[in-house]
C-alpha cells in the first residue's frame, strides 16, 4: 500500500467511526451513560482520597515533640543540639523558642485566662527555652525518644520531653485511624477503577455484539481486519472522550453547588473546600487521567470485542 | 475459471457428507446454474468457494488460486476477486446505498474521485440511479438485492457467485435480478447461480448442474429444470 493510500485508509477509518457513532447514537448514549457513571465514581473517589490524605496530614502536622532546656544551657550547646536533632532521619523540622519567645507563645495560647498570664511575667519567667521537633513519621518516634534520653542530652533538659502535651496515646489512636482511612481510600479507588473497567468493557462488548452481523458482512466482502476493526475502535474512543469530559463537568457542577450551599465547607473529615480547591488546581491532571482511562478502556475493550468476530473459521 | 476435483465436505466426522466427491469445471465467461432441492448441498458448495468453509477433501482452484495453499490472512484477497450475492442481501444496515457499494472500493484504498465516478455507473447498471442516499431499510427486497449485486460487481470481478439471489423475491423482482446477472455475464463475468426456481431455469436456457444428496446427478448445456 502506498503512503497516499494508507493515509486515505486511515482517514476513512476515522470518518467511518465518527459516522457510525452518529448513526448508532442511541446505542452510544446507552454505553456512554454507563461510562459516565463509572468514570464519575472513579474521579470522585480519587478526589475524596486526596482530601482525606490532606486532612490527615493537617492533623498529624499539629503533633510535635517539645524539648525543655535548662536555663544554664549556652547558645553554643543549643546550636549543637539542634544540629544533631536535624540530622536524625525521622525529623521533618526543628524550631527553637528562646525563653522570651516561649513566653509569648504561652501568652497567646492562654489569652483567655488572665490568671495564667499573670502567673508568668517577663521578670518572673518560669518558661524554659524550648526546641520543637516535627517528626516525619508519628509511628516511629522511638528514634527521637532514644536520642533525647541519652544521658548527656538528658542532662541539658529540665523536664522529660513532652509529646504534644503527653497526649501520645490519643495521638497514637488518631494516627492509627488515619492510616486505616488512607488505606481504605486507596483500596476504594482501586476497587472502583477495576469495577468500572469491567463494566465499561462489558458495555462495549454488548454494543459490538449487537453489530456482529456487520462485521461478518464486511469479512465476506473481503475487507481487511484493520479496516473492519478501525471504525469500532474509533467509535469506542469517542465514547471514552465524551464520557470523560461529561464526568468532569458533572463533578465540577457538584463542587460548584456544594461549596455554595454548604457554608461550613466541611463535612467531618471530608473538607469540601479543600476538595474543591484540589479539583480546581489539578483540573488538567484529573481531566487527563479521565481521558486516558476512557480512551484506553474504550480502545482495548473494542479491540478485544471485535477480535472474536474476526477470527477465520478453519474447520 | 472454477475447478473442483472430487471435493467433499462433512460437517461432522463420520457423518453423511453434505458434498460427496463433486467435480466441476466452469470455463471463463460461462453462466452456470446450480439447481437442487433445499439441503442438496448448493449452499455448502458456495460457502466452499467463498472460503467460509474448508473442504474436507479434494481440490478447489478458483481463478488460479489453489485453496489448499491459501493462508488465513490471504482470504480477504481471495474474496475481493470474487463477487458474491446472498439470498439475504447482507447489506450494511447503517450505510447508505452509495456507501454500501463504495465500501467495496474504499476498503482496498481506491481514491475518492475514482469512487465518485465508478459507483453511479454501477448503480445505473442495476437501475438504482436516484437511490444513492437511501438507507437499505427504505428499499424493497428487489432493490436491496440489486444493491448487493452492484456491490459485488463494482470491483469488476472475474467471477460472480449468486447464492439463491431470488429466494426472497417475488417473480417480477426475481426476474429483474436475473436479467442483471445476464447483463453482467455478457460483459464477460463468469456467473455461478444457485436457485430452485423452475421458471427461471427454464427461461434462461443455460448450462444446468443438478445436485442431489451432495452429488452431481446431471450436468447439461441449454437445459431446463429437472430434479
Amino acid at each position: 500500500m502506498s503512503g497516499k493510500r494508507r493515509l486515505i485508509t486511515v482517514w476513512r477509518i476515522i470518518n467511518n467511526g465518527v459516522v457510525n457513532f452518529i448513526r448508532n447514537i442511541s446505542l452510544a448514549i446507552a454505553a456512554m451513560a454507563i461510562m459516565v457513571v463509572t468514570l464519575t465514581i472513579v474521579l470522585f473517589s480519587l478526589i475524596v482520597n486526596y482530601t482525606f490524605s490532606h486532612t490527615i496530614y493537617q492533623i498529624t502536622n499539629k503533633i510535635d515533640v517539645s524539648v525543655y532546656l535548662k536555663n544554664r544551657v549556652t547558645s553554643a550547646e543549643t546550636t549543637k543540639l539542634i544540629g544533631e536533632i536535624r540530622n536524625l532521619s525521622n525529623v521533618q523540622s526543628v524550631q527553637y523558642l528562646s525563653k522570651e519567645q516561649a513566653l509569648k507563645a504561652y501568652e497567646q495560647q492562654n489569652s483567655n485566662n488572665q490568671q495564667l498570664i499573670q502567673a508568668a511575667t517577663e521578670t518572673n519567667n518560669p518558661l524554659p527555652p524550648t526546641i520543637i521537633i516535627k517528626p516525619v513519621n508519628l509511628n516511629n518516634l522511638g528514634q527521637i525518644k532514644s536520642f533525647l534520653n541519652e544521658p548527656n542530652i538528658a542532662a541539658l533538659q529540665t523536664d522529660p520531653p513532652s509529646y504534644s502535651g503527653q497526649e501520645k496515646e490519643a495521638i497514637d489512636r488518631i494516627t492509627h485511624a488515619t492510616n486505616v482511612l488512607q488505606e481504605i481510600g486507596v483500596i476504594a479507588v482501586i476497587v472502583f477503577a477495576v469495577v468500572s473497567v469491567l463494566i465499561i468493557f462489558n458495555t462495549i462488548q454488548m454494543a459490538i455484539f449487537n453489530r456482529r452481523d456487520e462485521i461478518q458482512i464486511m469479512r465476506l466482502l473481503g475487507a481487511g481486519r484493520g479496516y473492519i476493526r478501525g471504525p469500532f475502535i474509533v467509535e469506542s474512543i469517542i465514547y471514552g472522550i465524551l464520557s470523560a469530559v461529561i464526568s468532569v463537568i458533572i463533578i465540577n457542577a457538584a463542587f460548584q453547588a456544594s461549596s455554595g450551599t454548604l457554608q461550613a465547607s466541611s463535612l467531618g473529615l471530608l473538607d469540601i473546600g479543600y476538595a474543591n480547591n484540589y479539583f480546581d488546581s489539578h483540573f488538567i491532571v484529573l481531566l487527563t487521567v479521565e481521558l486516558a482511562l476512557g480512551i484506553v478502556i474504550g480502545a482495548v475493550s473494542s479491540m478485544i470485542a471485535t477480535r472474536r468476530y474476526l477470527k477465520f473459521k478453519t474447520r | 475459471m472454477i475447478l473442483l476435483d472430487r471435493v467433499s465436505k462433512s460437517y461432522s466426522r463420520g457423518g453423511k457428507p453434505s458434498l460427496d466427491r463433486i467435480s466441476l469445471h466452469v470455463e471463463p465467461k460461462e453462466f452456470v446454474i446450480v439447481v437442487g432441492q433445499s439441503g442438496a448441498g448448493k449452499t455448502t458448495l458456495m460457502r466452499l468457494l467463498t472460503r467460509e468453509e474448508r473442504q474436507t477433501s479434494g481440490k478447489i482452484i478458483v481463478g488460479g488460486i489453489d485453496y489448499d495453499k491459501l493462508k488465513d490472512r490471504e482470504i480477504p484477497l481471495l474474496r475481493r476477486k470474487i463477487g458474491v450475492v446472498f439470498q439475504d442481501f447482507k447489506l450494511l444496515p447503517n450505510k447508505t446505498i452509495f456507501e454500501n457499494v463504495s465500501f467495496a472500493l474504499e476498503m482496498v484504498g481506491m481514491g475518492n474521485q475514482e469512487i465518485k465516478n465508478t459507483v453511479p455507473r454501477v448503480l445505473e447498471i442495476v437501475n438504482l440511479t436516484g437511490k444513492e442516499d437511501n438507507m437499505p431499510y427504505e428499499l424493497s427486497g428487489g432493490e436491496r438485492q440489486r444493491v448487493a449485486i452492484a456491490r459485488a460487481i463494482v470491483r469488476q470481478p472475474k467471477i460472480l457467485i449468486a447464492d439463491e439471489p431470488t429466494g426472497n423475491l417475488d417473480p417480477k423482482h426475481a426476474w429483474d435480478v436475473i436479467k442483471i446477472l445476464e447483463k453482467i455475464n455478457r460483459y464477460g463475468t463468469t456467473v455461478l447461480l444457485t436457485t430452485h426456481n423452475q421458471e427461471i431455469v427454464n427461461k434462461l436456457k443455460r448450462r444446468v448442474v443438478t445436485i442431489k444428496d451432495g452429488k452431481i446427478v446431471s450436468d447439461r448445456a441449454n437445459a431446463g429444470y429437472k430434479i
